[in-house]
């Protein structure tokens, strides 16, 4: 009813965004998380400590002042191992989440807007994708390309294609059909400049939503790859590869192998999980009015 | 006379994000028992917000009432538990609104929502609930009962949807009928019958009706009193006759002077004997159906008409009759199916795309909802330079130079370059609209439904642009509208369309003084007039609005 002055808000432009996801506690706990492994990975090369070179203190000791997460067992820093390994992990979700975008992006709004057979077949190879179960698909791609980080960024970004392209074709038929859009046509704008200009920025909030709740995803693909050796080899300190070399010794009671690497993955994790629901609220006038 | 609702002093306080705002003000009226109130303002007049204070409709979080009274029958409605207040919702107070599709659920039957007030007020069985349910329709103008209760909201029309609420509000035989815009979405016919309908009953039982409408033609024809509200505050109250015959409040006057029957024609025409600048012969447009699921949709079959340069055809019809998509589809935004199109000598269908790109530099369009034909993202100058940069070849300054005077030609000021579609209102979205239509010199412009969803006073405005423009730059319009009167104020020749037939086609003069067609003279007849004492006989109004309604089916 226009008549109420309960309308929903408007277009949000990027400095009250921003300023809404600081007032939503749950989003400052995940961009503190991330934050906090972002300035770990960064800092991980100022450790007393190497990363991958054996010999920094006794093997398999417990957690202590001098090594906070213990040693593993060649006797480098846990702490060290898993902070380097941030930087790792945090590069491999980026990275597979911008080859998802760079290709799911443009083969959904291609899809939406030529619609016709073209665009049902890039939507019918977008299920098949999607058919397979996500983790089995990306062991098969990374398989493939033979094991190594490089081979699971791109199985991860692979795997991650279909989502976005299904999120981006839905936007562009509904936006497809909205009057400034037609607007376009009636001033002579091309099809290519209507697609680029006008509809796909007003399609990137879900996106932006949906690549940071990837972010989580990815990591923790990524992990399971090098787990089961099929991402990081040894002696990298990926996440996944410290709870491989760990998983023998939890029986024998060296718990701190596994459990701070798996701590790691948990929480960061949860931080971009965080922030994109926190993303998503704050991006979505409709949630913006009822409080 | 005594009244069965008095509200006095009442003011409401709604938190909103933005802070609190307190859209009514020390707002009084009365409804006497038995008589109809039109409750009347402009949007944001705080009408709806007084209506739906009385049974409690708005949410309790955020809506306050921080002073005054609602007595009901003896009883202070603000004071009610919010239990006892539901018991007097629905059954001494009944409420319907401006678009029954969303007021219906969409997965039950009308039976059971019909049944439903009647079963938790009245405690009747299923099976009473069941055959009082087919009385009420029938006692509402449903014909086929049995077909309806049966059926889904979406399989009915909008009358009819309309008439399945009334049944609702009227099944507990409230004393207190509130109907908040109950006609605005409804064609100029189906108006007449739900109006019709609502006096009907108002008589049979002497129910009190809150009638609340921006429309003053509405209200010149139903109503016994007028209650106006501007602001938040009651501007003036009186009986019909004296609110149109001598208004006290200046907002009074003030509204009254908007209205399109109120003000003459001033414009001369320019004589049709040019050559036609646009040609439209034998247009049709079909919507294929979906495959299997759907049959095709013949919109537009076989539309003939000529605009001589400098000159407004309108053309006029109810929801699905063809005229927007006759108006798109001679731009060529909707590819017609068959048909020719001539414009300035040029056959526009068979231009490629790129030199229909080139062509639509001059014929352009201006959209019903402005608002949402502006790209939400992006400022009114990076909107309006866009198609500056693709026809012309002007540089930075000479864009701007031109923005600032088309900006200026629609009475908008240089500085609202820079802000976002949001922060104008409807009148001055429009403007920009226009002023997007009108930067690259156009010489025709489609005005599809351009002043409908703006309040009076704006609309007027509007109309007094459009009609300017056209004297200084001798623009041709083809002006699409459902409102006979704005109709009738701007057009020069109007074409009638019905099922996507044209059903009568003639100067403004010859189509209003002498409709031919029974469908033209139906919708004529429905038209509200604003004038209480030309309240027509309704049973000949009604004939009249039958006849025609029938016709344009077959």
């Amino acid at each position: 009813m226009p008549d109420t002055a309960l309308q929903t808000a408007p277009a949000a432009r990027p400095t009250t965004t921003l300023r809404l996801l600081l007032r939503n506690r749950l989003a400052v706990v995940g961009l503190v998380f991330i934050a906090l492994w972002t300035l770990g990975a960064l800092l991980s090369g100022l450790s007393p400590y190497g990363a991958t070179q054996p010999g920094a203190g006794a093997l398999l000791q417990g957690p202590s002042l001098a090594h906070p997460f213990g040693t593993d067992n060649f006797g480098r820093d846990l702490l060290t191992r898993v902070l380097a390994g941030g930087r790792i992990s945090l590069w491999t979700g980026l990275i597979a989440i911008a080859i998802s975008l760079l290709i799911g992006v443009p083969l959904g709004a291609f899809a939406g807007f030529v619609r016709g057979r073209a665009g049902g077949l890039v939507m019918r190879l977008m299920d098949m994708l999607l058919a397979f179960p996500s983790l089995v698909l990306a062991m098969a791609i990374a398989a493939a390309l033979g094991p190594g980080m490089v081979s699971a960024m791109v199985a991860v970004g692979i795997v991650g294609i279909p989502e976005f392209a299904r999120i981006v074709h839905g936007q562009v038929l509904s936006l497809r059909e909205r009057d400034f859009v037609e607007a376009g046509h009636a001033i002579g704008l091309p099809g290519s400049s209507i697609l680029i200009r006008h509809i796909v920025p007003n399609a990137l909030a879900p996106i932006l939503v949906r690549a940071t709740l990837g972010m989580g995803y990815a990591i923790l693909t990524a992990a399971s790859l090098s787990f089961i050796g099929l991402g990081a080899q040894p002696p990298d300190p990926e996440w996944g590869v410290l709870i491989s070399d760990g998983r023998g010794y939890i029986i024998s009671g060296e718990w701190w192998m596994t459990t701070f690497p798996g701590l790691a993955i948990a929480t960061s994790i949860l931080g971009f999980n965080l922030l994109g629901d926190g993303l998503r609220d704050v991006l979505d006038p409709r949630l913006r009015t009822s409080k | 006379m005594s009244d069965l609702l008095t509200i006095s002093d009442l003011t409401v306080r709604i938190d909103t994000s933005r802070g609190p705002i307190t859209p009514v003000r020390d707002v009084s009226l009365s409804i006497p028992k038995g008589k109809m109130l039109g409750l009347v303002g402009e949007s944001g007049s705080g009408k709806s917000v007084t209506a739906m204070t009385i049974t409690r409709l708005l949410p309790r979080r955020s809506v306050h009432v921080t002073g005054g009274r609602i007595e009901f029958d003896g009883r202070d409605l603000t004071n009610l538990s919010d239990r006892s207040l539901r018991a007097v919702r629905g059954k001494e107070i009944a409420t319907i609104f401006q678009e029954p599709m969303t007021a219906l659920n969409p997965v039950l039957t009308i039976a059971d929502q019909v049944a439903e007030p009647l079963r938790v007020h009245l405690g009747l069985s299923r099976r009473q609930a069941a055959d009082r349910a087919a009385e009420l329709l029938d006692m509402v103008g449903i014909r086929d009962t049995a077909r309806v209760l049966r059926d889904y909201p979406h399989q009915l029309s909008g009358g009819m949807r309309q008439r399945v609420m009334i049944a609702m509000a009227m099944s507990c035989e409230p004393k207190l009928l509130i109907a908040d815009e109950p006609t605005t979405a409804l064609d100029v016919t189906t108006q007449l019958q739900i109006l019709e309908l609502v006096m009907d009953l108002q008589q049979k039982h002497g129910t009190s009706v809150l009638l609340i409408t921006h429309d003053l033609g509405v209200v010149a024809q139903t109503c016994d009193e007028v209650t106006v509200m501007h602001n938040g505050q009651v501007q003036e109250t009186a009986p019909v006759e004296q609110i149109f015959e001598a208004p006290q409040a200046d907002y009074t006057k003030r509204l009254l002077s908007f209205l399109p029957s109120s003000r003459p024609r001033t414009r001369e025409a320019r004589p049709a004997d040019e050559a036609p600048l646009l040609k439209v012969s034998d247009l049709v447009k079909v919507f294929p159906g979906r495959r299997r699921r759907t049959e095709p949709v013949t919109a537009v079959d076989g539309v003939s008409f000529s605009v001589a340069p400098g000159r407004t055809l309108a053309i006029v019809g109810e929801s699905g009759s063809g005229k927007s998509t006759t108006g798109r589809a001679l731009l060529r935004l909707h590819e017609p199916t068959s048909g020719a199109v001539t414009f300035d000598g040029v056959d526009l269908l068979g231009l490629s795309a790129a030199e229909l790109r080139a062509m639509r530099s001059r014929m352009q369009i201006v959209f019903q909802d402005t608002y949402a034909s502006l790209d939400p993202r992006w400022t009114i100058e990076r909107t309006l330079a866009e198609p500056l940069r693709l026809h012309t070849d002007l540089d930075a300054a000479g864009i701007r130079e031109r923005l600032v005077e088309v900006m200026e030609l629609v009475g908008l000021e240089a500085e609202h370059l820079e802000r976002f579609p949001h922060e104008f209102s409807g009148g001055q979205r429009q403007r920009i609209g226009i002023a997007r239509a009108l930067l690259l010199n156009p010489s025709l412009v489609v005005c599809d439904e351009p002043v409908s969803a703006l309040d009076v006073s704006v609309q007027a405005q509007v109309l007094e642009l459009l009609k300017d423009l056209q004297d200084r730059l001798g623009l041709a319009y083809v002006f699409i509208s459902h409102d006979l009167s704005v109709v009738r104020l701007i057009a020069d020749d109007v074409l009638v369309m019905s099922r996507g037939k044209v059903v009568e086609h003639g100067t403004v003069d010859e189509v209003f003084a002498a409709p031919k067609h029974p469908y033209t003279k139906a919708l004529l007849a429905a038209v509200p007039s604003p004038d209480p004492r030309a309240r027509l006989d309704r049973a000949q109004r009604r004939e009249l609005v039958e006849a025609g309604t029938k016709e344009a089916v077959a």
